[in-house]
């Protein structure tokens, strides 16, 4: 749920250069068992960030129900860890569902790659299929209908997959968390910025990250000195990618 | 099992987070059947979520002591290493325990 598997491939994607051809795709549950199953080893690993994320959830005065209702209804990791990154006392609600939305924009180019394929689909399945996105089965599901396949239920399928081990993890996690009392006796409070620090490194594209994260940075540590509560995240956030597109090309 | 602690006031929020979240995941198949979308643009969409983590964690680190500093550098270098998560997890936050007795 990290993000990493996104790399170049929504470029390759691009729904202009590529389209299904004469390849059409049903939607079975053959495909839906087959996505399922060929999902589980990768649902494994998003079970640990899902067992982080409840956790720390709980560590930010979230219930357990509260957390669980947030994996399954939300069902995007990176924007779920910084919501709980951003939830305090008070809950800075604009930050929260604004950064949500912007941490989120990639799905737009993820959902566009599907199109040769889910324009072949009912309104119903496709729509209803692209709430189980998530980076990882995405990335399964490209390479499953680039290869030829005819699954338009991979989708779902795969995406089930994740959505059970990241809601039952979530849960895991939360009920383990509520039972931990003072955080910093066990280090617990460091768990976050682990948490982004793993991402960040999944994230890294090579020294092509180096300069837009160097801008992110440096902008957000100087506007967290100017700006009044979290929106030096976004503020960096946004400086980074708009270095990215100012320079693309070059 | 559960218990159904849900204040409807953070039911709101995520049900909102829910609905950005579905807009996005949406709306590439809906938004893009109508626009197009350079490949300048995709370049800034794809660097969002990393320049979003960094920018959280930037100001924290600088503000951080020694051991969460160190700390933070061995999650790193498990991260890069290993690829394992809770193998990342397990070692930063041992090391910012050991780190925080002995700096």
């Amino acid at each position: 749920m990290g993000g990493e598997p996104m790399s170049t491939d929504a470029v390759e994607a691009q729904p202009d250069s590529e389209d299904a051809g004469d390849q059409r795709v049903e939607f079975s549950s053959t495909g839906l068992r087959a996505g399922f199953i060929e999902c589980v080893p990768v649902a494994l690993g998003v079970a640990a960030y899902g067992i982080a994320f409840g956790v720390l959830a709980r560590q930010v005065g979230l219930s357990t129900a509260e957390a669980v209702l947030m994996s399954a209804t939300v069902l995007a990791g990176a924007s779920q860890v910084i919501a709980i990154e951003l939830w305090a006392p008070t809950v800075p609600v604009a930050t929260i569902i604004i950064t949500t939305f912007i941490v989120n924009l990639r799905y737009v180019l993820m959902g566009a790659a599907l199109r040769p394929w889910f324009s072949q689909l009912s309104p119903l399945k496709a729509y209803g299929s692209v709430f189980f996105t998530a980076d990882e089965n995405w990335a399964l599901t490209m390479g499953e209908l680039r290869s030829g396949s005819r699954r338009g239920a991979y989708l779902l399928g795969s995406g089930l997959a994740i959505w059970v081990f990241w809601v039952c993890a979530t849960w895991i996690g939360a009920v383990g968390g509520g039972a931990i009392g003072e955080p910093s006796t066990y280090g617990l409070d460091f768990v976050l910025t682990a948490i982004f620090i793993i991402i960040a490194v999944s994230l890294w594209e090579g020294k092509s990250s180096l300069l837009p994260w160097v801008v992110a940075g440096v902008v957000a540590v100087v506007s967290a000195h100017y700006l009044p509560g979290r929106w030096y995240i976004l503020v960096g956030g946004l400086a980074g990618c708009l270095v990215e597109v100012a320079r693309f090309d070059d | 099992m559960i218990e159904l602690d849900l204040r409807p006031f953070v039911v709101a929020i995520i049900l909102a987070m829910s609905l950005v979240t579905y807009v996005t995941k949406a709306g590439g198949l809906w938004l893009l059947n109508r626009i197009g979308i350079s490949e300048r643009l995709e370049a800034g969409l794809e660097i969002l979520p990393g320049a979003i983590i960094v920018s959280i964690l930037a100001p924290e680190l600088a503000d951080g002591g020694p051991a969460e500093f160190g700390a933070a550098g061995v999650v790193l270098l498990v991260a890069w290493r290993t690829d394992n998560v809770l193998l990342a997890l397990g070692s930063g936050v041992g090391a910012v325990l050991v780190f925080r007795t002995l700096l």
